[in-house]
């Protein structure tokens, strides 16, 4: 048992934080969110050329050879400055995708382009009717000689706009919500017959709504077994699901300091608001709180190889407990900053909205208490 | 960065897990804390261990510690744990003795450590007064130099098993002219020194775990002083924050936990086991999941505490989080048992019912009197307000 960082992870930590501090401040970030892009390429090339875009690969599929802890050192550093770039879609979800299921060839043809920066991914797994169930899906790609062709819609895919390829979850067998006939699919997003609708999330990202008509590709495209795509999806979503809860105890992080030091600034009745006690008790029991949820993406990040039941568990524990955290933290942030917390001008809102969407993300509260019920 | 045991923890596992399974005592085994049972039940397994040398793990080795890892003595209070074995109370091992070799003089250590690790001497905390609870340096008890003694005056109370004790340990006000804090001491007191006199107190669950304790004109020798006059202020949050460190109860909770699913398994509701009903299963699901945080987090703290830092501030949090779930545990096992939470069956401390058989099923027994009596957990070492603040001044900054 060890809770150590290693060097590396540590220099990784230490890399990260300069750059964010030095180069993503608020005002910077704003812009960007404005801008036509609505984010910042030049950033992603920096962390291409930093080896954090390759730094969960092995050597062998041209990586630096690093793991889930290492991702997780990254998000939480991004989480800390509400980083929109899109390496959790790229190289944990994506990356993922092509570790565990991808054959040689696919590996080859994309593995590459991650860690250099030039092919960016977005994850196309959610559907309108489809809520948090990977299976329950009506987009389907049918059989068509040696290839298949892809027909539905598929909903808020989150850094599509940026992305180059799409990961795309579909039926190819089985009734609606069946766990058989489920299969994933890399596809260029440039491919005929995909079209996007793409707009600006309320956490100051972008997404796309994504729509298939008679969009063909090769037999390439498939990633693992026909029809046997479920428990991929279920092993990287759970990787994805560990990573984001990295980011939220990174944004909580600042989030309560950032509330902390405001309650020592503001005055009010001619005393700092954080001399307080009924105030203090809140930010303590936000810092507890904080305190649990990092503990929660310890135990996820570390149960992310074991077996099936043992990890899922322990990534519905975590996302139940970061999400409640994220609910509590962020509610209590924006009401310590008073009416400053609701304003678009203090970053403590901004905080508050990445938080609030972090929940809705690969299922909320409700829906893994109900996973860890079932395997209870 | 790993969660996996070594192969060598393994081996401890075993070698421990045979051990308690060899020598704890058979008439004790799944016996569950009953505040009021017999002395020699209390200390039977303490005494085991401190024959084995195993009485006080996290002593430095020197007084008797076994120098076990964080990870060890985390494995050995998760075999403790599985048979809910009486572990040594914790005023001698983890209260007094840390502070007696701590700041305690050559004598002091030579005197008092052997009975603490043997379990031959029981010791009782005399911090708490009427007047003086979360404002604990309000205290009025007084220590008056009196030639080669001091003759100490007042009123102590919620000591715990002080009808047992042979030594208890004492905040003194020794400087009445001095700020709260700084004029106060810390003066060990042997129990039947004339002037002390212990009255049980009879708490909801019907048991009597707690006590006054009556100081008049109490003569005790000086050399009963640990460290420095006037400076037991520092000692006493010394002792409450190692008191803290173990406060959290994970390894045992995580068997209470087990043994609720077994009662929601027998317990039936609409016709099904309890269990299946979600509302239930969702609530001990939330229970399970706050407290894999919490022993990731005391882990945590145990790893810092091996890298060198003693238990810190942090240690308020595992107090606040490990009795939440403490008594949110006895809660749900008060729901579990549904009407039969009703009849009393003597409490958690009473023997006087005892050796009745139960109106309804045994796990039934003592649930509203275990529920009742748990709720001093968050008052308890520091309530869980005062651990607050604590946590407040400490890593807040504020």
């Amino acid at each position: 048992m060890d809770f150590n960082f290693t060097e590396e992870q540590g220099m990784v930590r230490d890399g990260l934080s300069r750059l964010v501090r030095e180069q993503y401040g608020f005002e910077e970030r704003g812009k960007a969110i404005a801008s036509t892009e609505g984010w910042r390429p030049e950033v992603w090339a920096q962390l291409a050329e930093l080896g954090i875009l390759g730094m969960p690969f092995s050597e062998a599929d041209g990586g630096f050879g690093g793991g889930a802890v290492d991702a997780m050192v990254i998000m939480e550093e991004f989480g800390k400055g509400l980083v929109i770039e899109p390496f959790l879609p790229t190289v944990v979800c994506a990356g993922g995708f092509l570790k565990h299921g991808g054959t040689a060839a696919q590996k080859e043809e994309h593995i590459g382009g991650i860690v250099a920066g030039s092919a960016v991914f977005a994850f196309a797994y959610a559907e309108p009717k489809g809520r948090y169930d990977y299976a329950d899906l009506e987009t389907t790609a049918k059989k068509d000689g040696s290839g298949y062709v892809l027909n539905g819609h598929k909903a808020v895919v989150i850094g599509a706009p940026w992305a180059s390829h799409l990961i795309v979850t579909a039926r190819t067998g089985g009734e609606r919500r069946d766990r058989s006939g489920v299969s994933v699919f890399v596809i260029a997003k440039d491919t005929a017959g995909v079209t996007t609708r793409d707009y600006v999330t309320v956490d100051g990202r972008r997404a796309s709504e994504v729509y298939f008509e008679n969009a063909a590709v090769g037999a390439e495209a498939l990633i693992g077994a026909e029809g046997e795509g479920l428990a991929l999806i279920e092993l990287v979503t759970d990787e994805a699901i560990a990573a984001l809860c990295a980011e939220a105890c990174g944004a909580m992080k600042v989030a309560h300091a950032m509330t902390v030091e405001y309650s020592r600034q503001r005055k009010q009745f001619g005393v700092p608001i954080g001399s307080f006690q009924v105030l203090q008790h809140r930010m303590v029991d936000m810092y507890t709180a904080y305190e649990q949820a990092v503990s929660l993406t310890y135990l996820a990040t570390l149960r992310l190889g074991s077996e099936d039941v043992e990890r899922k568990k322990a990534v519905s524990a975590a996302k139940v407990g970061v999400g409640q955290a994220a609910r509590l933290i962020g509610q209590e942030a924006v009401q310590i900053h008073g009416g400053n917390g609701v304003t678009d001008e203090y970053a403590i809102g901004h905080y508050f909205k990445r938080l609030t969407i972090f929940d809705s993300e690969f299922g909320n509260v409700d829906h893994h208490l109900k996973r860890h019920v079932a395997l209870s | 960065m790993n969660l996996e045991f070594t192969p060598e923890e393994q081996a401890f596992r075993e070698e421990v897990r045979t051990f308690i399974a060899e020598n704890y005592p058979k008439h004790l085994a799944d016996f569950g804390m009953r505040e009021d049972m017999a002395r020699e039940d209390f200390i039977a397994w303490h005494k085991v261990l401190g024959a084995k040398g195993w009485s006080v793990p996290a002593w430095p080795v020197e007084y008797g510690g076994t120098g076990w890892t964080p990870t060890q003595r985390y494995i050995w209070s998760e075999e403790n744990a599985r048979v809910n074995a009486l572990m040594p109370l914790p005023f001698g091992v983890s209260m007094v003795g840390p502070v007696i070799y701590t700041f305690g003089n050559a004598e002091q250590k030579a005197r008092h450590l052997p009975g603490i690790r043997s379990g031959e001497v029981w010791w009782c905390q005399g911090y708490s007064e009427p007047g003086a609870g979360s404002d604990l340096a309000s205290l009025k008890t007084t220590a008056v130099r009196d030639g080669d003694h001091y003759v100490i005056n007042g009123q102590k109370t919620w000591t715990t098993l002080a009808q047992h004790a042979d030594w208890g340990f004492f905040l003194c006000r020794t400087d009445p002219t001095a700020k709260a804090q700084e004029g106060i001491s810390f003066i060990l007191v042997d129990m039947k020194t004339p002037g002390v006199e212990v009255k049980p107190i009879k708490l909801l669950d019907g048991g009597y775990e707690v006590n006054e304790t009556w100081l008049t004109d109490v003569r005790v020798p000086v050399e009963n002083l640990v460290g420095v006059e006037n400076k037991g202020w520092t000692y006493a949050k010394f002792l409450l924050a190692h008191e803290r460190s173990g406060i959290a109860g994970v390894a045992r909770s995580k068997r209470g936990v087990e043994k609720l699913r077994e009662i929601a398994t027998h317990e039936t509701l609409d016709g099904a086991p309890l269990i299946k009903d979600f509302d239930f299963a969702k609530k001990v699901s939330q229970l399970e999941i706050d407290l894999a945080a919490l022993e990731i987090t005391e882990l945590r703290t145990l790893a810092g505490e091996q890298a060198g830092k003693g238990p810190g501030p942090e240690s308020s949090i595992l107090k606040i989080k490990g009795t939440e779930i403490q008594q949110r545990l006895t809660e749900l096992t008060l729901e579990a048992v549904g009407t039969y939470s009703a009849p009393y069956m003597g409490g958690v401390s009473n023997d006087n019912g005892s050796n009745e058989h139960p109106v309804g099923p045994d796990y039934a027994a003592h649930a509203a009197a275990t529920y009742f009596n748990m709720r001093k957990t968050s008052i308890y070492g520091g309530s869980n307000e005062i651990q607050r603040n604590i946590i407040t001044k400490m890593i807040l900054g504020l």
